[in-house]
């Protein structure tokens, strides 16, 4: 096992075919157009993934500027309502189905579960591809429903309004339901993959943190997901058929439809969030050079999440005209999802502790991630606070929550590991000045784009506002001025990552010098992810002690 | 010193009870939230700089927390939140069991209005009257799609849901003049469901009440009146004007000529409109009628088919008295200035 890189040096002739020893990185491993289609590597699926939930992000982040750049005046501005109302509808279903729920499980996790577990694929690689297909298939159906006749509910599709607007909504539902089934394939695939193949060495207590936090994803994506997609059928039947079943005309009941949705939209906001949770367990620890400070509570506190996350859904509905016990109750239990996060927080910080921090692009992201969980989370609590969520609910308060929390963490936790792992997938490094630079400008952005919400929302705002009185302009001119900051950032990453990847310096096997287990592998990994035998793991992952010094740390 | 905050934090006036426990609890919160994190933020920063690494493959120690500190990340942290939430959960229990002598109010949300009807009293579309200094209940309910009942100076929220009654209460204790919002997401004109809820001090609601149950009566004695929501008036032109506020004609067409949701009802009458279609219409009775009853049937060029049918929702002399009324402005000198904002005014 050499530790030589296969991809070309920088300025070397671009074919790196001669640089094939008997296993070449799964980057050449064939290259005609259909290798790639075709393939059931799970690293070139995660590529893939990567290409379309970037192109997703980048239509659903033009909508949001849209909207932003509407609002920018009380009256019209550049749209009619109409419009307006569809191009928020269309924001959220894209972010929300197309880039926030995939990113991290089906581009990273799908990439580094099988490396950080020493195994050579992922327990089904046909249904892999399969999910990518089925993801593509729904989101185009699903579009090509909002361009034609396009949607105006909301990516909440509340009832009975979705089933009596003229827009059309049967094929974005459809397309949504679809899109499901992906979600469903690629969480089944990681928890058989996590439970049967796992690298002789790797216990349960030994697998890095990452790999808990898809698993704990995985089973909630599962679990959830067909509540949904049941849902969405519902719906559809409701709209073209008259069904009844939400109508209370016909003797329906459409809050039905909101426990419903809230029963998996709820627990989707963890899918989104708890993959976040574990790229920052792996960074912190490698730009700190510490094992992670409690590994068992953060792992614990995972599947903790996922469980409670199954019983707060109706802290959506404290207004809705459930019973105030019920209020409580779902108030309550929100509280503990609050618990479980802030053991994360800690434990983070805690292991920053004594360690060796190494201040590089990844990390400042996980400073902006700090921030934003704690405040995403607190503002969280604030809003289980029932009586509190009376005044703020379906303001502009909740809409900087979830985007602080959910959309903060995401992005926050996307980014860094692109960067994190970028040598890992490509084998070559970008420029750090320019990293450091778009990330201060990105962090600062979404600050400056989501702080005046929440105030907005203090002040009374309601959220999905075409038009809105005078006294809340000038907080909605200071968002769209952060949103354009926000944009900026993202045009600069976009740019040196690209250039990165065709020019940049290779960046050897592991850079970071990290103890995490997927840089056991080459950089870029050969097809099978390792050579020779199979590998062993007899430390935990991110155990920077002095050999000489080592105590055993089974005292966890 | 809660003034301050109040402005830091751009809370509207307090202008109810219950907003005042509600502020004071807010700052609790958000004063803990802001010096938790910054307690957080700033160890955070002190160990960045503290722990720089010096050496590229420097080690470290292997540091596991205690029992101790695992329990105490987790209790400290559950305290706080369990203290919020049960001031919260007391709070919110207050809110949605109205005291025994609070005051009715009917509400009815509907694309895109809000109507008020008193048991006793007169009914009102867009204008919430009620007594400062007393409780009063609001319930709830919708004709046609999710609404929520908001209003940001009193801290107090509640859906609307098609055959359902909520209900929620509050006690002002301001007179003014407050914003309604509606803020579950209702369709085209959701941004513009406002109405206002107008608080005036015990007496002079008092004499607001009498003054609005004497048209009442008035009707009575001319055996006009009836048992819907409004009571008719004697001609028949005045009565479409009433029925096209509380039916919510108003609220997307103007009688004053501006450019609103559909097309303006002042000229209407025996206009030539053009139509979507590319097909030209004159406007006479039977394409008014139409137009309530298959709005889509006849779009003109330039709107959205966003209006609801009135079939089934209007009798025959309703109708007819909404055409009269549509008829009435032909000339410009209706009621100069009067559709600003809400059609609240028609309802004697
Ligand atoms: C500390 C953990 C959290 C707590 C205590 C919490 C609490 C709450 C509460 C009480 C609401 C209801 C507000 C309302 O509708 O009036 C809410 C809304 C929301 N939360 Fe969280 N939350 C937490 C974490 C998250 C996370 C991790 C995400 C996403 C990844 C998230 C996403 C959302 C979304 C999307 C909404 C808005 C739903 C809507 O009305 O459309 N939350 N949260
Ligand atoms: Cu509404």
């Amino acid at each position: 096992m050499t530790p030589s890189s296969s991809i070309a040096a920088p300025g070397a002739t671009p074919a790196p075919e001669e640089h094939h020893d008997h296993h070449p990185s799964y980057l050449v491993d064939g290259t005609t157009i259909k290798s790639w289609l075709l393939t059931v590597d799970h690293k070139r699926i995660g590529l893939m993934f990567l290409f379309w939930v970037l192109l997703f992000f980048l239509v659903g982040g033009i909508f949001a500027l849209l909207i932003r750049v509407e609002l920018l005046t009380p009256g019209p501005t550049i749209m009619d309502a109409m419009t307006y109302n569809r191009t928020f509808t269309l924001h959220g279903l894209v972010m929300i189905f197309l880039f926030m729920i995939p990113a991290i499980p089906a581009v990273f996790g799908n990439f580094m579960l099988p490396l950080m577990l020493g195994a050579k694929d992922v327990a089904f690689p046909r249904l892999n591809l399969l999910s990518l297909y089925i993801y593509l298939a729904g989101a185009v159906l699903a579009l090509w429903g909002m361009l034609n006749g396009g949607l105006d509910t909301g990516w909440t599709f509340y009832t009975p309004y979705s089933a009596h607007t003229t827009t059309t909504v049967a094929p974005v539902l459809f397309g949504a339901f679809i899109i499901g089934f992906s979600s469903i394939v690629t969480g089944i695939n990681f928890i058989v993959t996590t439970h049967t193949m796992r690298a002789p060495g790797i216990t349960w207590f030994k697998m890095p943190l990452f790999v808990w936090a898809i698993y704990a994803t995985s089973c909630i994506q599962v679990l959830a997901t067909p509540v949904i997609g049941l849902l969405l059928v519902l719906v559809t039947v409701e709209n073209l058929f008259g069904f009844g079943m939400f109508d209370p005309a016909r003797g329906g009941d459409p809050v039905l439809f909101q426990h419903l949705f809230w029963f998996y939209s709820h627990p989707a906001v963890y899918i989104m969030v708890l993959p976040s949770f574990g790229v920052m367990s792996e960074i912190v620890a490698t730009y700190s050079r510490k094992n992670i400070f409690g590994y068992r509570a953060v792992a614990y506190s995972s599947l903790g999440i996922a469980f409670v996350g199954f019983f707060a859904w109706g802290h959506h509905m404290f207004v809705s005209g459930q019973s105030t016990f019920a209020g409580g109750l779902f108030g309550v239990l929100t509280m503990l999802v609050g618990v479980f996060t802030a053991i994360k927080v800690f434990n983070w910080v805690g292991t920053v502790y004594k360690g060796a921090v190494e201040f590089k692009t990844p990390f400042a992201y996980f400073c902006g991630f700090l921030f934003f969980t704690v405040f995403g989370g607190m503002t969280g609590i604030a809003l289980g606070t029932v009586s509190l969520d009376v005044a703020w609910h379906d303001t502009y308060f909740v809409v900087a929550h979830f985007h602080f929390i959910m959309v903060g963490a995401t992005i926050m936790a996307f980014l860094a590991a692109l960067h994190y792992w970028f040598p890992k997938m490509f084998g070559r490094t970008y420029h750090e000045g320019w990293g450091l630079v778009s990330a201060a400008l990105i962090i600062l952005g979404f600050n400056a784009t989501f702080i005046p919400q929440f105030l907005l929302g203090n002040n009374g705002m309601p959220r999905r506002y075409y038009e809105y009185p005078e006294r809340f302009q000038a907080l909605n001119v200071a968002s769209t001025a952060g949103a354009t900051l926000l944009a900026f950032g993202f045009i600069i990453i976009a740019m040196y990552l690209t250039y990165a990847l065709i020019y940049g310096k290779a960046s050897g096997k592991n850079p970071w010098r990290s103890k995490g287990y997927e840089w056991l592998s080459e950089s870029p990994p050969p097809t099978h992810n390792f050579v020779g035998p199979q590998p062993v793991f007899p430390e935990e992952p991110h155990f920077y002690v002095d050999p000489k010094k080592a105590e055993v740390p089974d005292a966890v | 010193m809660s003034e301050l905050l109040n402005n830091i934090l751009f809370l509207p006036e307090a202008a109810s009870t219950f907003a005042e426990r509600i502020d004071t609890l807010h700052h609790f919160v958000v004063g803990t939230t802001m010096v938790m994190s910054t307690a957080v933020g700033m160890a955070a920063l002190f160990f960045f700089f503290r722990y720089r690494r010096r050496l590229p493959a420097q080690a470290t120690e292997y540091i596991v927390p205690t029992l101790k500190t695992e329990f105490l990340f987790v209790s400290v942290p559950l305290v706080f939140f369990l203290t919020w939430f049960g001031i919260g959960f007391r709070d919110f229990t207050w809110v949605t069991t109205p005291p025994k002598d609070s005051m009715d109010v009917y509400v009815m949300g509907k694309q895109w209005m809000w109507k008020f009807s008193y048991p006793e009293g007169p009914n009102g579309v867009n204008v919430l009257h009620v007594p400062a200094n007393r409780p009063v209940r609001l319930l709830i309910t919708s004709r046609d799609v999710l609404h929520s009942f908001y209003v940001p100076a009193f801290r107090i929220k509640m859906d609307a849901l098609p055959g359902r009654y909520t209900q929620i209460w509050f006690e002002a204790t301001k007179p003014g003049t407050y914003q309604v919002l509606c803020t579950e997401y209702c369709g085209l004109s959701h941004s513009k469901m406002l109405a206002e809820v107008v608080v005036l001090p015990q007496e002079e609601y008092e004499n607001w009440i009498q003054e609005q149950r004497r048209g009442r009566l008035q009707d009575r004695q001319d055996a006009l009146a009836d048992n819907s929501l409004v009571p008719p008036v004697a001609r028949m032109v005045e009565q479409g004007q009433v029925l096209a506020g509380t039916q919510g004609c108003l609220k997307c067409h103007s009688v004053d000529g501006s450019q609103h949701i559909g097309p303006t009802f002042l000229g209407m009458y025996d206009r030539v409109e053009q139509l979507e279609d590319g097909q030209t219409i004159r406007v006479d009775e039977a394409y008014i009628t139409q137009s309530m009853m298959d709005p889509g049937a006849h779009l003109v060029a330039g709107y959205q088919n966003v209006m609801p049918t009135y079939q089934g929702k209007l009798q025959g002399p309703e109708t007819a008295a909404i055409v009269e009324y549509i008829k009435s402005l032909r000339t410009p000198n209706v009621r100069e200035g009067a559709s600003e904002g809400p059609a609240y005014d028609a309802i004697q």
